[in-house]
């Protein structure tokens, strides 16, 4: 293997430099003791920080987005695993087309997602509805489990099941004592990047919030296109945080390469 | 896995279908429907069924402007991405195993924090009284500043920052699949690392550059977060048109046809895109 | 001056030392093949030839010139990867091609030696396939070509043969032979397969934890092993813990497990020493001729001969009889074994010689 000259590098290294720039200019502003925005801060203050705890709306809308990508994500598993076991094994006509629906979700333009939930909501009257938001987030992340699903569904060797099913395991057995051990490190790789994916939603959710199931990125964008204040940069790097731990948790469970690349990475 | 069950599939996926068909299906029919019906400020809509919608987009240069910057914005953020993330994608197949995991963080951690955080980045860094301006005004560059907000140009430079790394995944994937030993090959047969780099990595790694590219395109197309926050009402483009229609006009008619017309063009160039790749390289790779 | 001269080859990975002071010398002309097991070193030397790697000490002459500071793509050799490694996106043909595109040679002259080396491995009629519509022999044909048409002033092949299953890796054995011989360059082979470096080469070197143990003909190493990792490596062989009691010019005496065997003149002071005894020199005899008798414990057979494991005094021995068709011992049967003294190696006796 050959490796990288100085031109590889200093590329590099400017491009991790782009990568990295706005999120650490977020996460400068928000040490500002100032009450404007002010980057690189004159002094290091938690003064914004503080801030956050006198805003119960964004803490309401933390909780939320919580309660929702734990949810949602959960749906969409319990959905996703036993599709993905139809899928990634059988070969039965619709097979291609029951595949390309469960993916749809990236291809169709989100705002258009947003706009259909929000008539299909609207006229059955769950606008609004923490249920509504769940099943609508469970749909747009589906996609996501279900890849990563099926990439350990067909990875799995076929015969551990087969050996289960010749001494004597039902077929319940063999999915919970066989299947689902074999597949579970991609369930919960699915499922952490579904959460992920739910927590940060907005161009759906924008359209299908009330005020009482207001988002924290719903709450942050609408926070935003008013003022800039060091307020959400603060909000902003605790959710940077929050993320940046959840990789360091994923790393261990999965593997963030694996998670982030799929299976190709060794 | 009892042989003959044949229904079995169906019966798996039955509950994810349901859902599908219930939430998704239907609704995306209903707004299809919706934007055939009318609407007024005072009798709000209508459950009529005409054209007059689409005629409107259609008949209206402002509609086409907005259309052609979306599709402007998407294909410059498409080409910049291929451009950096093809050279990036190699340079990272070819780090030692530590710089790789470092630069894999670094390149692709961001898609896992919100678009909105990593928006407001770009806001801090991009506005007039931004950091970019700041610091180039106090190395003593420029005196007044350079306008990035509420450009087109920052909502592309966001954009790619957003979408690269979707491009480097689809590139890495098809340099994974290359025998190293292809490059080794091209070497000891004379080749210099540049004429390596055109004649046997690039080729090997077009495949994936052409679906990246069709990810990045059909994401920007469609992107809402980043034009919102920096292009306001002034740069709007497609999506935020139809979010302005929708929570602000109320003339959700208006704003059906425009998403339905979002839709089918980025349904159209993709599928286009499809047939092209899939006749290029149809029996060179598997 | 040999063709090509490796002196004092050594190349560490950290800790590891991957090749130990290698010297070996190449003729014009001739096939060398690099034998040893797994991990030994050989890719490791084939790539400091190539200019893949650089050797930590030690230095490479081809033809007169130090290559140490040629870089790979300046040294002009012909190079067979393990994988092949054809280039996925060019027809056969642009495959054969690059390297004299590379050189600047002109399309004319490009399309007759690409014809001509394609004609060479029989491949004339495929050259406008793409690699991946071509079965394993194919492409393992199309790497020649290629590694071929620069003329190289020499090939270099890793393990070139080891992706083929073995019908066509005894076909493709022939066939390269013929190749090389025809185009008569000089070549370096890497494999581990014993068989196939026996069968193609003019001279076979013995690798063992990046060390050269033997270099000489095939006839000669399979004979005369320098040590008992040699004669196991080369073929099957019992290896026997032994003692030299005594020698001189007619032959020695050597204790092995409470037995007194005949041997051949020994260089080794009275001591320890592993003997080697081909299973093929062993013969089934009457009771009357035989140096000991056993039991047939196992027996296996190959088609073209029996393999028999017997217990003797001297522990568990092998012995192949070539089949004639008739009646061979069975298993629990009484054989008496001999063999003639000089068919006895003795040699350094080694740990791990059983
Ligand atoms: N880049 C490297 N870094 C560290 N150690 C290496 C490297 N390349 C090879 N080695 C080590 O050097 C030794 C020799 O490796 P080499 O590839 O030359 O073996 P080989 O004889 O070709 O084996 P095989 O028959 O399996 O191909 C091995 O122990 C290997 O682990
Ligand atoms: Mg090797």
């Amino acid at each position: 293997m050959r490796h990288n000259g100085p031109f590889a590098k200093i590329f590099s290294v400017v491009f991790a430099a782009f990568m990295l720039a706005p999120l650490v200019v977020v996460i400068g502003v928000s040490f500002t003791p100032e009450g404007f925005l002010e980057f690189p801060p004159s002094a290091i203050s938690l003064r914004w920080f503080r801030a956050i705890l006198d805003n119960p709306d964004f803490i309401e809308a933390a909780w939320i987005s919580l309660k929702l990508g734990v949810a949602s994500a959960t749906v969409s598993s319990v959905l996703a695993v036993p599709a993905a076991l139809a899928i990634g094994r059988g070969r039965f006509a619709g097979r291609d087309a029951l595949q390309a629906l469960f993916l749809s979700p990236l291809t169709v333009p989100t705002v258009v997602l947003g706009i259909a939930f929000l008539r299909f909501l609207t006229v059955f009257g769950a606008n609004g509805t923490f249920a509504g938001l769940m099943f609508c987030h469970a749909i747009i992340i589906m996609p996501f489990i279900l890849r990563l699903v099926l990439a350990s569904v067909t990875g799995l060797d076929r015969s551990t099941e087969q050996a289960a099913v010749s001494l004597g395991a039902s077929d319940w057995t063999v999915f919970r004592r066989v299947t689902l051990p074999a597949i579970l490190p991609g369930v919960i790789g699915g499922w952490v990047l579904a959460f992920i994916t739910s927590f940060d939603e907005l161009t759906v959710t924008v359209f299908i919030v009330s005020p009482t199931t207001t988002t924290l990125p719903v709450r942050l964008f609408s926070h935003i296109t008013q003022t800039t204040d060091p307020l959400v940069a603060s909000i902003s790097t605790v959710a940077i945080l929050f993320t940046v731990g959840l990789m360091f948790l994923v790393d261990r469970i999965y593997g963030l390469d694996r998670l982030l690349i799929g299976e190709g990475s060794r | 896995m009892k042989p003959g069950s044949r229904g079995r599939p169906w019966a798996l996926s039955a509950p994810a279908l349901l859902l599908f068909v219930v939430l998704l299906m239907v609704p995306l029919v209903m707004t299809f429907i919706l934007s055939f019906h009318s609407f007024s400020f005072y009798g709000g809509i209508a459950p009529t069924f005409s054209l007059e919608n689409y005629a409107e987009v259609l008949g209206d240069s402002y509609f086409y402007e907005i259309f052609g910057r979306t599709f402007a914005i998407a294909l410059a953020t498409t080409v910049i991405c291929a451009v950096v993330g093809l050279p990036q994608a190699y340079f990272l197949s070819r780090m030692r195993p530590f710089w790789r995991s470092v630069m894999i963080l670094v390149v692709l951690g961001p898609l896992l924090i919100s678009v909105v955080v990593r928006t407001l980045g770009w806001a801090i860094l991009l506005g007039n009284k931004g950091v970019i301006n700041t610091a180039l005004r106090d190395i003593g560059l420029i005196t007044s500043p350079i306008r990035m907000m509420y450009t087109s140009g920052g909502i592309v430079l966001a954009l790619v920052h957003v979408m690269v790394p979707f491009m480097i995944l689809a590139i890495w994937a098809a340099l994974q699949r290359q025998d190293p030993a292809t490059e080794a090959a091209a070497e000891s047969l004379g080749a210099r690392p540049f004429t390596i780099f055109r004649r046997i990595v690039l080729p090997q790694a077009m495949p994936g550059v052409l679906s990246g590219s069709l990810i990045v395109f059909s994401l920007s197309a469609s992107a809402f977060a980043t034009p919102a926050i920096l292009g306001g009402r002034r740069v709007k483009v497609v999506s935020t048109t139809v979010y302005d229609e929708f929570l602000n006009t109320l003339n959700w008619p208006l704003g059906a046809a425009i998403a339905i017309l979002l839709l089918v063009s980025v349904l159209t160039i993709m599928l286009a895109w499809n047939k092209l790749v899939e006749k290029r390289f149809a029996g060179v790779f598997e | 001056m040999p063709f090509l001269e490796l002196s004092g080859l050594t190349k560490r990975f950290g800790d590891v030392t991957a090749v130990d002071d290698f010297s070996l010398a190449v003729e014009k002309g001739e096939f060398v093949s690099l034998l040893g097991p797994s991990g030994c070193g050989k890719t490791t030397t084939l790539q400091m030839i190539a200019g893949f790697e650089q050797p930590s000490s030690g230095h490479i002459t081809l033809n007169g010139r130090r290559l140490d500071e040629v870089p790979a793509r300046q040294r002009g050799l012909g190079i067979v990867f393990q994988t092949y490694a054809l280039f996925p996106h060019m027809t056969v043909e642009e495959n054969v091609a690059f390297g004299l595109e590379m050189r600047g040679i002109g399309r004319q002259d490009r399309k007759r030696k690409v014809a001509a080396a394609l004609d060479l491995v029989h491949l004339s009629n495929l050259s406008a396939r793409y690699p991946r519509a071509m079965s394993g022999g194919q492409r393992q044909r199309v790497a020649l070509a290629r590694a071929l048409v620069i003329e190289p002033e020499l090939l270099l092949l890793d393990e070139p043969l080891s992706n083929l299953d073995a019908k066509l890796r005894e076909e493709m054995q022939l066939e390269l032979r013929r190749i090389q011989q025809e185009a008569g360059v000089t070549t370096l082979l890497v494999t581990h397969d014993q068989n196939e470096a026996m069968a193609l080469s003019d001279r076979v070197a013995v690798m063992h934890h990046g060390r050269l143990m033997q270099e000489e003909t095939p006839f000669h190493v399979y004979e005369n092993p320098k040590s008992s990792f040699i004669s196991t490596f080369l073929g099957k062989t019992n290896s026997l813990a032994a003692t030299v009691v005594k020698t001189d010019e007619a032959g020695s005496v050597l204790a092995c497990n409470g037995m007194e065997l005949k041997g051949p003149a020994a260089h080794h002071l009275p001591g320890p020493v592993t003997l080697s005894l081909r299973p093929e020199r062993i013969e089934i005899v009457e009771e009357n001729e035989a140096v000991l008798s056993g039991t047939v414990i196992e027996r296996i057979f190959l088609g073209d001969q029996w393999l028999f494991r017997i217990e003797t005094p001297l522990g568990p021995l092998l012995v192949v009889r070539r089949n004639r068709g008739l009646r061979e011992p069975e298993h629990g049967e009484a054989v008496h074994l001999a063999w003639t003294p000089e068919h006895l190696r003795v040699l350094p006796a080694e740990e791990g010689a059983a």
